[in-house]
């Protein structure tokens, strides 16, 4: 009997297992994974992007430091999402525009870690710092793929149409490397900064190799001094490896908004339009013709201008990069804002530098050019402030 | 490599010759099983050789091969057949009081090749032994009896493989000794060995991992620091009640000096186990646990990805539902199986948000095993399996079957 009883209960419990390999999450639930339409050798180079960003770990004997904030691209992208504040970036050293980031005390990054024997890095009393968590990658190659064209379009510096935005490029000296495509302006020697909490960097490309070297203390053909030293030494990983880094950065898809039609998130649409986020979070862009055929002639739904805003004092750092005000952001991209609690830790880290615990309290820190919104955001009714979030958290 | 070859090749020549004698005098010796006052630190003897004749020289082994379909978060890489491990004993009496035994494994076909024991052991008296050579540390249980064919799973428990490193072990020398009195018994065992290295904070794991220390080869010729590991362990057991053992294993674990140059301060390692095994009465249930936890100085301005705590461990639980002559085999048995298993590679929370750090892994595996003798066991898994990042994120999950055999040869 007792036996009987033995093996109807682990039957049952073997049965509960209903199926043998776990459902994978739905699409829209993640934000990983190609764009639609590469080829079959796209896919290999973005498979092998993949494998260096996701699963590559540095160590000290592969080059990890010896002064470094993360020990892999992974360590700060989870799921190729928004980061966690335990890796946020702290960046220093220029506190007025197009001022040269004055690397005689340690910037434009601070390194926060060390390996064992060595000192990390610290920031003397009183310099101005941002901190920075690090944004989703999600989506970059359809931003990257833009004209500045197309995002001169949307500037006013002058906000001459009158309401109250005005949107400016961030002007950067893009490094040696940079090599201008036929969508790159030139401006006095300058180009157009589109990546970065301030718009400070050109291209993937840039993007990839400063935190490969500022983040994690690799060297390479692109950037062959040693954080620490500030000298030159032998590269820690080859250029093949930043290649397929960058092709992986440009091939992933971009976020896929859930729950479109439901009535709530429609509300919740109109009133964003209705409270004017959108003068900034600009919603549909579509690309030019692209070298990869995947992101050519693509329509897709970001929520950014690219551009510069003045975002009040209370997110006034004293520190800046390129031709941005210390008071200047770039507007964030809004697409895959309700998958950030996925990859933040179950929680929502916002703002530049995380400080705000949810979608509201970053709408209420919104000053400056965005405070005309925050006013109207604050007038609307419970039932409109909550469509109006659930909307966000949706896209 | 080359001592390493070098037995290798001895044992193939052994068993080459052996092919070559006439079979029946080969005599096969059975595990002990007769009392039940064998304990954990008796496994490394307790198993079945083959002898010839009257030689002072026998050999054993066990294999195990599986085949598995897994998959995590839906994606599968399909159907996979293993051979994770075959393991050559050779054991020997010199003496009446001294005896030697090795163990080789090859692991995963032979991709690596590792002295897992190798040890001669001089007895003074049943308090007082000697063991010198390549011994295991007596860390836990698991460490001590891990041979395939004695568990009734495909794979081995994930907090003692990947958080503690077993199978561990290192060139040293120590003292073991083992009492009765009545239903009781009492053993005890210690140490000092070669020890870990800087790589257990310094991996491609990205989290602090004890067994990253087994891929230097050179822990077999010397210290990587100079500083000893001492491991020690006391057991005991009654034979109604059965046994529990608590163990210890700490040393410093990196390289703070070399050429008389100070590269870092002495960082240590400890680590406290705790395992038990009984039989129920009656039903004949039977269960074995351990638990850990690991300690490890890390450096405060290093990442937090290296934790500096780590804790984790695993309860089997048998039951034997068949034991009857079957199919040709005396006493075959049937075995309802079920493990639960829990690690945490970061004990401890996130000094920039106060919140907890995760890197943490479940894993429920119900079983059946075949034995149709003591020393073969069939074994059929589902493993279910639930793994965090160190944020916490939405957990990787892992499922899929099992199905391996395991035997002694």
């Amino acid at each position: 009997m007792k036996r009987l009883v033995l093996i109807v209960v682990f039957s049952y419990l073997t049965l509960a297992c209903e199926k043998l390999i776990s459902e994978p999450p739905a699409e829209y639930e993640i934000l990983d994974g190609p764009v639609q339409g590469l080829n079959t050798g796209e896919q290999a180079q973005f498979l092998a992007g993949d494998i260096a960003f996701n699963d590559e770990v540095f160590t000290a004997e592969t080059g990890l430091g010896p002064l470094f904030v993360a020990t892999s691209c992974g360590s700060c992208h989870a799921g190729d999402g928004k980061g966690h504040p335990f890796t946020t970036l702290t960046r220093f050293g220029q506190t007025v525009p197009n001022m040269l980031p004055d690397l005689s005390i340690g910037g434009p990054q601070l390194q926060n870690r060390a390996i064992p024997g060595y000192q990390p890095e610290r920031l003397a009393e009183g310099t101005p710092f941002m901190n920075l968590t690090p944004p989703a990658v999600t989506g970059l190659g359809f931003l990257a793929a833009l004209t500045d064209e197309q995002i001169l379009a949307n500037a006013d510096p002058g906000d001459k149409d009158g309401d109250g935005i005005s949107g400016i490029p961030n002007y950067i000296d893009p490094p040696d490397y940079f090599i201008p495509l036929w969508f790159h302006q030139q401006f006095n020697g300058q180009y157009i900064g589109r990546f970065g909490k301030k718009a400070a960097v050109v291209d993937l490309l840039q993007q990839v190799t400063t935190a490969y070297n500022q983040d994690i203390g690799i060297t390479f053909t692109f950037e062959p001094v040693d954080v620490h030293s500030g000298l030159t030494i032998d590269p820690e990983v080859s250029d093949q490896t930043i290649r397929d880094v960058v092709f992986y950065l440009r091939t992933l898809k971009a976020p896929i908004p859930r729950t479109p039609d439901d009535q709530q998130v429609i509300r919740g649409k109109a009133l964003f339009n209705q409270v004017q986020c959108s003068s900034c979070h600009i919603s549909e862009w579509t690309t030019p013709s692209s070298d990869i055929t995947a992101l050519s002639n693509k329509t897709f739904y970001p929520y950014t201008d690219l551009l510069l805003h003045d975002m009040g004092s209370d997110l006034d750092d004293g520190a800046t990069e390129g031709s941005a005000e210390t008071y200047e952001w770039r507007t964030p991209p809004l697409w895959g804002l309700g998958l950030s609690p996925d990859s933040q830790g179950g929680q929502y880290f916002l703002m530049h530098d995380g400080r705000a615990g949810s979608i509201e309290e970053a709408i209420l820190m919104h000053g400056g050019e965005g405070q005309n919104s925050r006013e109207q955001f604050k007038t609307l009714s419970p039932a409109d402030k909550q469509a109006l979030i659930k909307f966000l958290e949706s896209l | 490599m080359k001592k390493c070859l070098l037995t290798l090749g001895v044992i193939t020549f052994t068993i080459s010759v052996k092919a070559q004698v006439d079979s029946t005098l080969l005599k096969r010796i059975p595990a002990d099983t007769s009392a039940n006052k064998n304990m954990n630190m008796d496994a490394v003897y307790n198993r079945p050789f083959l002898q010839i004749g009257k030689m002072p020289v026998s050999v054993g082994g066990y294999i195990e091969a599986d085949y598995q379909y897994i998959g995590e978060d839906g994606i599968t890489d399909g159907h996979s057949f293993r051979i994770p491990r075959m393991t050559l004993f050779v054991a020997s009496s010199i003496h009446r009081k001294i005896k030697f035994l090795s163990e080789i494994e090859l692991e995963e076909g032979g991709k690596e090749i590792s002295i897992e024991f190798a040890a001669l052991d001089i007895n003074f008296h049943p308090l007082v032994n000697l063991r010198g050579g390549v011994v295991m540390n007596p860390i836990g249980a698991f460490n001590q009896n891990h041979d395939g064919p004695k568990w009734e799973f495909v794979d081995r428990p994930v907090a003692m493989t990947e958080m503690l490193p077993a199978t561990w072990s290192n060139v040293g020398f120590g003292l073991y000794g083992k009492q009765y009195f009545k239903d009781w018994a009492f053993g005890y065992e210690v140490y000092l060995t070669n020890g870990f290295d800087n790589s257990i904070i310094n991996n491609d794991q990205n989290k602090t991992f004890l067994p990253a220390a087994k891929e230097s080869a050179e822990r077999f010729e010397e210290s990587s620091n100079g500083q000893p590991l001492i491991t020690g362990k006391i057991a005991i057991r009654n034979d109604k009640i059965g046994e529990i053992g608590f163990s210890y294993m700490g040393g410093v674990y990196n390289k703070s000096e070399e050429d008389g140059l100070r590269l870092d301060k002495k960082r240590g390692v400890n680590v406290v186990a705790l395992d038990f095994n009984t039989n129920l009465p009656g039903i004949d249930t039977y269960i074995t646990g351990e638990w850990a936890w690991v300690h490890v100085d890390v450096p405060e301005t290093y990442s937090q990805q290296f934790g500096d705590r780590q804790q984790g461990g695993f309860v089997d639980i048998i039951q034997p539902i068949l034991r009857r002559n079957l199919i040709g085999f005396k006493q075959a048995t049937l075995n309802l199986a079920l493990r639960m298993e829990y690690v945490d590679w970061n004990v401890g929370t996130f000094r920039e948000t106060g919140g907890n750090i995760s890197d943490d892994l479940w894993a429920i595996v119900p079983g059946v095993s075949f034995r149709p003798t003591a020393q073969t066991v069939l074994r059929f898994n589902y493993r279910f399996m639930q793994q965090q990042d160190i944020l916490g994120n939405p957990p990787a999950k892992i499922s899929g079957i099992q199905i391996g055999l395991s035997s002694y040869f």
